[in-house]
């Protein structure tokens, strides 16, 4: 008889069988997971032998539903991927359309889209390195911060209607022009939140709670992460200065000044610096489109989307008394607007990660193939490796460190 | 030195001659398609030779072409030279009937997921892969969803007249 234990979903490390280990189902549901992950850990005492993650409980089948799907209907889908960071993935979407359909976009939607997609990119940070500070027994910082999420999240609001699953922006810019509210409300961001953000780090960067927590656990090596397939900030806390943002710009984003920060060990306590340091470098950018937008000629000011009226869906005004515009609008919503054929990869820096969208199109109404790189998925795999040979409580941490969206996880 | 489509493809064309073809640009990234038996050798080329370093393994997904007999099912593989920067895509296509493809698990640990993925909404099966078993779909679940046959809408269907907007 081998001695090794078969069972379904449980792996043994060899002669393991003396040894007593134990099995733990974590997840799920459990409030340390965040989301719905379920990981079948294997412990001796309170020391992780072998785990096991199991993905897929809410899968939404989010490609085969892109097939009947005209491209303006995919924006919702995308929402749903990472949800902590929608805009981000909207304008992913749009952008990856508009290089299909050949679209060059005015400058200030492109500065426009940065501001969103950088406040997107703060807010979804906030919520991961609060989220440390909530696994780690420190609440405070959670629902200080919170509320400048909320402030993030008035600002979509008034964009484009929504606050989670927000389906911002159309194919060449924005549904509407930014109201002066939209404004008020980035001016009080840019005003208050540095004095947050600083605060924040006050309260956890030299915590010694907090650091004896994080240092050293999970770390992984810039060659490891690149293994797995690690991208975002969890690759550029293991050292590796990779960033889309740079790498293959895109909206405009060469022409910002800001730093790509970069840890050396890859563990949480790295990771937490890294998205901290980030949110800093996110707040540059938003300072430098916003002066850009607002250094803008009156004319200038009020273009909020790319002249495209094969794609770009009429005023709502017109579609409602001329007959013109409610054809087009029946025309575009309906998917019989031409789609050229062709196949592209494009990526953006998603929250946590770079995000890919890679679209078939075989010139009919939908998108032949459309599949994500969903960058969470990729390096979801490291957890195993990252968390054995710890300690049970170092696992709830690394999983919140990596931040994992569920959703995003399982498309 | 920047890494050029032209070196890339010269040097795959001196290793692999016949085994590589259909080079082209579509939106700037050099694509090329290898036969099936050759993607590992490919991969390992990619990775090992100095000049190249296509080390990072973006994505790996497949794609159904159900009229293209014989080579129904596209594997395509997006790697990433970090350091030049430099993407590049290549496919092989496999007949539906015997689906099989070496994994690359060996040379990239990123490409388990993404190839048990594949195997479970294409039926792509990865010969040499640690762990071939479905990932997002329910282990009792008897077919490929993302295959064309299964088309989205319920086909039992008789009240909506497709033939105004091409359905």
């Amino acid at each position: 008889m081998s001695d090794v234990i078969h069972h379904s979903n449980i792996r043994l490390p060899e002669g393991s069988i003396g040894k007593e280990t134990s099995t733990l189902n974590l997840g799920p549901t459990h409030p340390a997971t965040h989301g719905v992950f379920q990981n079948i850990l294997e412990l001796d005492g309170e020391r992780i032998v072998s785990a096991e993650q199991t993905v897929g409980y809410i899968h939404r089948a989010f490609e085969k539903l892109a097939e009947r799907r005209p491209l303006y209907q995919v924006t919702p889908i995308t929402d749903r991927l990472n949800y902590c960071s929608s805009p981000i993935n909207n304008i992913g979407w749009h952008l990856t359309c508009e290089k299909l359909l050949g679209i060059e976009t005015p400058k200030r939607v492109d500065y426009l889209r940065v501001i969103i997609m950088e406040l997107a990119r703060i807010a979804d940070h906030l919520i991961c390195s609060s989220i440390m500070g909530v696994d780690s027994g420190a609440f405070t910082g959670f629902l200080y911060v919170m509320q400048y999420r909320e402030l993030i999240y008035e600002i979509y609001e008034e964009v484009c209607g929504s606050r989670l699953t927000t389906n911002i922006g159309r194919i060449g810019g924005f549904e509407r022009n930014f109201t002066p509210v939209a404004f008020q409300k980035l001016e009080k961001f840019l005003a208050e939140y540095p004095k947050v953000l600083k605060e924040f780090e006050d309260l956890f960067t030299r915590n010694r709670i907090f650091m004896e927590r994080c240092i050293g656990a999970g770390p992984i090596s810039a060659e490891r992460a690149l293994n797995y397939g690690f991208t975002g900030p969890n690759l550029r806390a293991a050292g590796v200065d990779y960033d889309v943002r740079i790498h293959t710009p895109y909206s405009s984003y060469e022409e910002f000044d800001f730093e790509v920060p970069v840890g050396t060990t890859g563990d949480c306590y790295d990771r937490f610096l890294v998205r901290n340091a980030e949110m800093w470098q996110s707040l540059r950018i938003i300072e430098q489109a916003y002066s850009k937008v607002k250094n803008m000629s009156e004319a200038e000011s009020q273009i909020y989307h790319a002249d495209i009226p094969e794609y770009y869906l009429p005023k709502k005004e017109d579609v409602y008394t001329k007959m013109e515009a409610l054809i087009w609008h029946f025309k575009i919503i309906m998917g019989e607007i031409k789609i050229p054929k062709g196949e592209l990869y494009f990526p953006v820096e998603g929250a946590n990660g770079e995000l890919g969208y890679y679209l078939i199109s075989d010139g009919g109404r939908t998108p032949y193939r459309l599949h994500f790189r969903r960058p969470s998925f990729i390096y979801y795999q490291a957890y195993e490796e990252l968390i054995k040979d710890g300690m049970l409580a170092d696992a709830v941490i690394v999983m919140s460190s990596l931040n994992l969206i569920a959703g995003e996880l399982d498309a | 030195m920047a890494l050029s489509y032209d070196h890339i493809k010269e040097r795959l064309l001196q290793k692999f001659g016949e085994e590589v073809t259909g080079f082209e640009e579509p939106h700037g990234m050099l694509t090329f398609e290898a036969t099936a038996a050759m993607n590992l050798k490919v991969l390992q080329f990619l990775y090992d030779e100095d000049d190249l370093a296509f080390r990072f393994l973006t994505d790996l997904q497949a794609v159904h072409y159900p009229h293209d007999k014989g080579r129904e099912l596209a594997v395509v593989y997006h790697l990433h030279n970090l350091v030049e920067n430099v993407r590049l895509r290549f496919k092989i296509y496999v007949p539906v009937e015997s689906p099989d493809v070496f994994s690359a698990t060996r040379l990239f640990e990123s490409a388990n997921w993404m190839e048990r993925e594949t195997y479970d909404f294409f039926g792509v099966q990865f010969v040499g892969h640690p762990n071939l078993k479905r990932i997002l779909n329910v282990d009792e679940m008897d077919y490929f969803p993302l295959r064309k046959e299964f088309p989205l809408e319920d086909q039992t269907r008789i009240d909506k007249d497709d033939d105004m907007f091409g359905r």
